[in-house]
């Protein structure tokens, strides 16, 4: 479990408290073991000063020198296609959707329910099928089954498609 | 004087009252620290009375002037010289901090004299406030900031450790990558 993330000049962090909370910057220099030198040409964030206890640090890193001008700074961020990267990532997918629950109207709630509802009885019933295919089989059963490695599927959530945003 | 919030760094020009034998008296700047006018004013006529023969009732302020940072988004070593009162005497210091402006690196001075030292902020004088070139700096949490490719990571973290709830039902993760 090594560090991966360092605070370093060039390392893109999300700022997660504070004014500028949600928006992206990238870090400039150190000025002391609690504060940073932080800039955000890409997302509108000018050039100060801000508590490392406020940076949430991504996997990010741009590269220019330390201490460099705001315009190397936005050259980098541009050549890097940072927000296009950003906005592609699962980390900022799952901050979209957790304001669009956040947003939800009763209604909302209702269509979301009576989805999950259908999908998972659509998931029911060819599970139960494949259930009594195995069991005739002789497969179904803790000791029956061979041993494969699972490969854990990421099923996208219905909020991302279904509840209108406002 | 309280050091309240963020301190300001006033340009304080001060001379005695204009008399026969004195139509023109010589002024005299002071550069202080506080977090405003009013408190600048005092603080001024507190040094020179300690300075020079003449006090508020027998002086007046020509020019009062808040000054601004020059460089606010350049990282800057501040040596600062102080005089303070502690229990059991008077000693003179010298402390370097790494700030953005003067007025930030005063104001971390005073909070970290009363952190280390107890020092209240009445009894604290700040001599000199110079900004320090990096292979003159003294003080080694100052010095290890110097470096160009500096790397760290955030060990332990404890998110909203302020707000986090009296209650918890099971321990908060503090590794993030």
């Amino acid at each position: 479990m090594p560090f991966e993330r360092y605070v370093e000049p060039g390392r893109v962090a999300l700022v997660a408290d504070g004014p500028l909370k949600g928006k992206l910057v990238s870090v400039v220099d150190v000025i002391d073991q609690t504060r940073a030198l932080v800039d955000g040409p890409g997302s509108g964030v000018p050039r100060q000063q801000i508590r490392l206890n406020q940076l949430h640090l991504t996997k990010f890193r741009l590269s220019y020198p330390f201490t460099a001008p705001t315009r190397v700074v936005r050259k980098a961020w541009t050549d890097a296609k940072l927000n296009e990267k950003w906005a592609e990532s699962q980390w900022s997918k799952n901050l979209a959707n957790k304001e669009k629950r956040a947003e939800m109207t009763d209604y909302d709630r209702f269509k979301l329910t009576s989805a999950r509802v259908k999908r998972n009885r659509a998931r029911t019933a060819v599970f139960k099928s494949l259930k009594v295919k195995a069991a005739r089989g002789g497969k179904f059963g803790k000791k029956k089954v061979p041993k494969t490695p699972a490969k854990k599927q990421r099923t996208k959530k219905a909020p991302a498609a279904k509840p209108a945003k406002k | 004087m309280k050091a309240k919030g963020e301190l300001k760094e006033f340009e304080v020009i001060g001379r005695k009252l204009p008399s026969e034998n004195e139509p023109k008296p010589p002024l005299y700047k002071m550069r202080i620290f506080s977090p405003d006018t009013i408190v600048a004013k005092s603080r001024f006529w507190y040094f020179l009375r300690q300075l020079k023969k003449f006090k508020k009732a027998t002086g007046e302020i020509v020019s009062i002037k808040e000054i601004p940072e020059k460089s606010p988004i350049k990282i800057k070593n501040f040596g600062i010289w102080l005089r303070y009162e502690s229990r059991s005497g008077v000693h003179n210091m010298y402390r370097e901090y790494r700030d953005l402006s003067v007025g930030g690196a005063v104001t971390q001075c005073y909070r970290d004299m009363g952190a280390r030292h107890r020092a209240r902020a009445h009894s604290i004088q700040i001599i000199k406030v110079e900004v320090i070139k990096a292979a003159a700096c003294r003080r080694p949490q100052v010095k290890q900031f110097h470096n160009s490719t500096i790397k760290f990571p955030l060990p332990k973290r404890v998110h909203h450790y302020k707000r986090l709830n009296k209650f918890a039902y099971k321990r908060p993760s503090t590794y993030f990558l």
